[in-house]
């Protein structure tokens, strides 16, 4: 007998196939996690910049200006909200996120001149004050949903959907809902909560027109309203929020994070975000409100480069969540105490994983102390610390967004057109819908 | 005698109404709004916050009084969906029927609502209070958080789905509970809340006839015999 070990691995049934069976049939639950789909799919990395040459010439890199100024909710709202840059920070809850996290958010996005959004659990009254401008969530759970802070919101966001988990609701773990969280959502201490799906008082488009006018009836149409949508039926969803009155679309592709969510809604769930940019500009487009109701774009947002991409097919900002994470330390193998480096590698070989590979925010166990609640980690983020190191990422996206649209030779960064891009696959050319390298063709189109 | 102001929406906007309440209803003195030819139309007094009484004279559309903070609401007519959502506190008051998620994701104060509420009545509720003179209609109370629903009529199906720590009591027939809701025994404490209850919503019923249906809180903590989808 040959002493040999014959290793064929089953394209079908490889060993995270097999790993994922297993476990399902050990515990009879699902698998959670947080951030978002891990998966190889099309993303911005897949075009390129066709930046100036003879045909059209570039401007200064250090001497001239170019604007990356961004007004949103010019449409209904007598205050819309003005921005140095189009990078926002997207809504993430006080809940999953710790209040020192929510703080330096705040704290360096006021600095930058750009805006933080509340999420699912309300408004705190530390965000509040640190962020100057502040985008209110209106969830299906309505957990801390008040009059008071409605009327305190630059922005009120109605959240119909999150790119990870499009059609389904929320989820905190007991382990996260600590004293405060639950006081804030009228909760008891340390249950699993979860959020509906679906709004409490309204369902359909026609409703929605409804629900829309009474925010605005009771913010006096100060604010703008933002409508923000998982990216399914994209075309379609953002044609009824228009109809219904948003001000401002956000369109949330599948590569979206989350704190904790059902594993199998962020993998398989929703398009990428490539994808459904150009099905919104072309449903805002269709209806003739291209410039006039503002959209958002969000989903895997990394750099200044991804943005400028996003501003280039059409969206007027965009919005990053686990990007913000990353910058404070998301994934890092050391989190910083009194200028010294800790190394947290122990913590997260604890929670079954490592550096480089961590998606646990739902265990309320986070190495670096961002997702968590616990008092023994969240003082692993200050809020000075995490705010000078958003601070500076937000500043490098933005540089690198102008650095680029200069060289496209535009002097404001809402020049960038779909026309300074092109792909370098078919599957980009055919979602981004710009030609692939080299060739006019634009599947589908051309 | 109270100071009595007549809003006519035949000439006013529902804009210029809420503007009204918002920013203009005169302090000081007790104040009674009268809101006339309301004729179906949607978000009527909502935001409110102040002291004030406010009469809807006739039927109203949707979201008639959300948010309310204070405000004494009356409509003189049935109502569309989701009157009071999100109230705060003081009262708001249907005289006839009121259509689905009446008075949902409540916070404080009281909904009574005289007749017949449709499904959803109470979703999501977080410390209000709902009474209703008659029925309710399917899911009503679905993931209610806190306060209590006090149905005199019947309960249609699956109700109290998801309940938290809200307390519903019924007069009359349940069609069905909803996933963790049970039916517990009436103590004294729940006939006082009952006896409290009906008398500010000013209604004549026997507390003593109700039952009560409570959170199993079988849901509260994610484990695979529970049964339940999550
Ligand atoms: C930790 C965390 C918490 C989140 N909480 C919320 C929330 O409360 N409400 C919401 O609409 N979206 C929430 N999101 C989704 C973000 O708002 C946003 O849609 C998403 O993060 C954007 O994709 P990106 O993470 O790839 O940048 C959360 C995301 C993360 C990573
Ligand atoms: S390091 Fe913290 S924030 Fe990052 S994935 Fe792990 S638990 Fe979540």
């Amino acid at each position: 007998m040959s002493d040999q070990i014959h290793r064929e691995e089953s394209f079908t049934f490889d060993r995270h196939v097999l790993d994922y069976i297993q476990k399902a049939a050990e515990h009879g639950l699902y698998d959670i996690r947080g951030l978002g789909a891990k998966r190889r799919l099309p993303t911005f990395d897949d075009l390129v910049f066709l930046t100036a040459s003879a045909s059209r010439y570039p401007l200064e890199g250090y001497r001239e200006k170019c604007v990356s100024k961004t007004v949103l909710g010019t449409r209904f709202a007598k205050k819309p909200v003005e921005l140095e840059t189009p990078v926002t920070i997207a809504g993430m809850s006080f809940g999953a996120l710790s209040a020192n996290v929510k703080e330096a958010l705040g704290r360096a996005a006021t600095e930058i001149g750009t805006s933080t959004t509340t999420g699912d659990g309300g408004m705190t009254p530390e965000e509040r004050q640190s962020s100057k401008t502040l985008v209110y969530q209106c969830l299906p759970s309505r957990y801390g949903f008040n009059p008071d802070d409605l009327r305190k919101a630059n922005a009120i966001e109605l959240v119909i959907g999150q790119g990870a988990k499009p059609g389904g609701g929320g989820m905190l773990l007991g382990q996260k809902v600590s004293e405060r969280v639950a006081g804030m959502r009228t909760l008891p201490v340390g249950i699993d909560q979860r959020s509906a799906c679906r709004h409490p008082d309204w369902t359909g488009p026609d409703d929605l027109t409804i629900k829309i006018n009474e925010l605005r009836e009771i913010t006096d149409w100060q604010v703008p309203i933002y409508v923000k949508m998982g990216a399914t039926r994209v075309r379609e969803d953002v044609k009824l929020a228009v109809k219904a009155g948003a001000d401002v679309v956000v369109i949330d592709g599948m590569q979206g994070g989350t704190a904790a969510t059902q594993q199998c809604f962020i993998e398989h769930a929703g398009i990428p975000t490539l994808a459904a940019l150009p099905l919104a500009v072309q449903a805002l487009e269709e209806m003739d409100v291209f410039g006039t109701v503002q959209l958002i774009i969000s989903g895997g947002i990394r750099s200044g480069a991804d943005v400028a991409k996003a501003l280039a097919l059409g969206a007027d900002a965009v919005a990053i969540g686990q990007a913000v994470l990353m910058a404070l330390g998301c994934n890092s193998s050391t989190y910083s105490q009194a200028g010294e480096r800790i190394d947290a590698t122990d913590d997260y070989k604890k929670l079954g994983t490592a550096p480089g590979y961590c998606h646990h925010c739902h265990t309320g166990r986070c190495p670096v102390g961002i997702t968590t609640q616990a008092p023994d980690l969240e003082t692993r983020m200050t809020p000075e610390w995490g705010a000078k190191r958003l601070k500076n990422y937000l500043q490098v996206l933005t540089m690198e967004l102008t650095t680029l649209a200069r060289a496209c030779g535009k002097s404001n960064v809402h020049h960038l057109e779909r026309e300074d891009l092109v792909a370098l696959t078919i599957e980009a050319a055919a979602m981004a819908k710009v030609p692939l390298a080299g060739t006019n063709w634009i599947p589908g189109q051309t | 005698m109270d100071r009595v102001i007549p809003l006519d929406l035949a000439r006013l906007t529902v804009r210029e109404l809420n503007d009204f309440l918002h920013h203009r209803l005169p302090t000081g003195d007790a104040v009674r709004v009268e809101i006339l030819n309301p004729n179906g139309m949607h978000n009527l007094a909502v935001g409110l916050d102040a002291p004030a009484d406010i009469d809807i004279l006739g039927h109203a559309g949707y979201f008639i009084a959300g948010m309310n903070k204070r405000a004494n609401v009356t409509v003189h007519g049935n109502v569309g969906w989701s009157v009071a959502e999100n109230f705060m506190s003081g009262t708001v008051r249907v005289k006839g029927c009121a259509s689905e998620c009446a008075g949902a994701s409540g916070h404080g104060g009281l909904l009574v609502i005289e007749e017949d509420a449709s499904s959803r009545c109470g979703i999501s509720m977080k410390g209000s209070d709902i009474v209703v003179g008659g029925s309710v209609g399917h899911m009503s109370a679905f993931m209610a958080q806190a306060g209590t629903l006090v149905v005199c009529g019947d309960a249609g199906g699956s109700l109290g789905d998801s309940l938290y720590e809200a307390m519903i009591y019924v007069g009359g027939k349940i069609h069905s509970l909803g996933a963790d809701a049970q039916e517990e025994p009436m103590t004294a404490t729940d006939v006082a809340r009952v006896t409290d209850l009906l008398t500010r919503a000013g209604i004549t019923r026997d507390p003593k006839s109700f039952k009560r249906v409570a959170s199993k809180r079988s849901l509260y903590h994610w484990h695979a015999d529970a049964g339940q989808e999550y």
